[in-house]
C-alpha cells in the first residue's frame, strides 16, 4: 500500500509544477512596482523649469518644514489628464503640489497645463528621466508625499482618482 | 508587450510619387504601392494609446561606449536588469522608452566609472531585488538556490534502487 501511494508522488510534483508555471502565464504579472525608497530621504537633484511661470525643482524645495506632494507627470500621458481634476482639488483644499514633468518639451507642456490646469507650484524638466528614476518612480503619473524634512512618507502609484483623495489628504495630514 | 515600431521604410522605398503620377508605364507598380502603403497602415492601426514621448531616445540609450570594456560591463548589466515597463524583459531587449533611457544611465554611470555592482545596487535600492535578474544568496532566496541540488539529490536517490539491480 505504501509504494502504490508513493508512485502518485511524481504526478502530484508536477501537478503543483504546472499549476505554478501554469497560474503566472494565464494572468501575466503585470504588477505595480512600489519605491524602495518610502521613509528614505529624497535623492539629491535640481531640475530646471519645466514650464513658464513655475520655477523649478530641486530636493532643498522639499525640506521647506512644509509637506508636498510631489506629481510625476508628463504632457504625453493619458492618465495625467485623467487626475488632473484630483491634484487641482487637492490643491484648492490647500495642499501644495509640485511637479515633475517627464520627457517633455515646454511647448507641449504649455499646451497641456493650458488645457488641463495648472495646480503646481514649481515644475521641474526631467528631461532624460533621471529625477524620476532615482526617485524609484517606474511610471507616469506616480504622486509622493513629502514631509517637510525631505523624507518621503507615501506614493500613489497610477492616476489620482476621486476616490483616491481621501487616502491621500489623510497621508498628508500625517506628514505634516 | 512590445509594440511593434510602425516602420514605413518598405513602403517608402519602394514607392516613387512623382513617376507613378507621370508615367503611366508604372501604373502596375504605382498600384501595388496602393496595395503596400496599405498594408503598412494596417500595421500602424493597431498603435497602442499614446505611451511613450516624442522625445528622441536618451543618448546612450541605443548607442554604444567608445571603450569596447566598458560596453561589456554595461551590456552585461542591462542583461540582468529588469525592464520596469515591459516586466519580464530585460532592459537589453525591451524597446519600452523607460528602458531605453535606464541603459543611459548605466552607460553614463559606466562611462564615468562606477561599478557595475555599484549601479545595480543603486537601482536595487529604488526598485528592490525584483529589478535584478541576479537574486541574491539570502534567506528568502534559499530555495531558489538550493531547490536545484535538492532535485537532484532526490533524483539520486529515485535512481539509488536501479543502479543497485544492475550491479547486483
Amino acid at each position: 500500500m505504501r509504494t502504490r501511494l508513493i508512485l502518485w508522488v511524481p504526478l502530484a510534483g508536477f501537478a503543483i509544477l504546472a499549476a505554478l508555471l501554469l497560474r503566472p502565464l494565464l494572468s501575466p504579472p503585470q504588477r505595480d512596482i512600489p519605491s524602495a525608497l518610502i521613509g528614505q530621504a529624497v535623492p539629491e537633484f535640481a531640475l530646471a523649469p519645466g514650464a513658464e511661470g513655475r520655477p523649478g525643482l530641486a530636493s532643498a524645495d522639499l525640506r521647506r518644514g512644509r509637506p508636498q506632494l510631489v506629481n510625476i507627470f508628463a504632457s504625453w500621458c493619458l492618465p495625467c489628464r485623467v487626475e488632473a481634476p484630483q491634484l487641482a482639488e487637492l490643491a484648492r483644499r490647500g495642499v501644495p503640489v509640485v511637479g515633475v514633468a517627464v520627457r517633455d518639451r515646454p511647448e507641449d507642456l504649455a499646451r497641456f497645463l493650458a488645457a488641463y490646469g495648472n495646480p503646481f507650484q514649481a515644475i521641474g524638466d526631467d528631461r532624460d528621466r533621471q529625477v524620476q528614476l532615482a526617485l524609484g518612480s517606474a511610471g507616469v503619473p506616480e504622486t509622493f508625499v513629502v514631509d517637510g524634512r525631505g523624507t518621503i512618507r507615501h506614493q500613489h502609484i497610477g492616476a489620482i482618482m476621486a476616490e483616491d483623495v481621501p487616502a491621500i489628504l489623510a497621508a498628508y495630514e500625517a506628514a505634516r | 508587450m512590445n509594440p511593434p515600431i510602425p516602420s514605413l521604410r518598405g513602403a517608402k522605398r519602394r514607392s516613387n510619387p512623382a513617376g507613378a503620377g507621370r508615367c503611366t508605364g508604372l501604373l502596375r507598380f504605382a498600384r501595388n504601392d496602393v496595395v503596400g502603403v496599405a498594408l503598412a497602415l494596417l500595421i500602424i492601426l493597431p498603435t497602442p494609446a499614446l505611451a511613450d514621448s516624442s522625445l528622441p531616445p536618451a543618448a546612450l540609450a541605443d548607442t554604444q561606449l567608445a571603450d569596447p570594456r566598458q560596453e561589456r560591463q554595461a551590456r552585461a548589466l542591462m542583461d540582468e536588469i529588469r525592464c520596469l515597463v515591459c516586466q519580464g524583459q530585460s532592459i537589453a531587449d525591451s524597446n519600452a522608452e523607460m528602458a531605453g533611457d535606464m541603459r543611459a544611465l548605466i552607460r553614463r554611470r559606466i562611462q564615468a566609472g562606477e561599478r557595475p555592482e555599484s549601479i545595480r545596487a543603486w537601482l536595487i535600492a529604488r526598485y528592490g531585488h525584483w529589478v535584478s535578474y541576479d537574486p541574491p544568496l539570502e534567506p528568502v532566496t534559499w530555495p531558489l538556490w538550493g531547490l536545484p541540488a535538492l532535485l537532484i539529490l532526490a533524483g539520486l536517490w529515485l535512481a539509488r534502487g536501479r543502479f543497485k539491480r544492475r550491479s547486483g
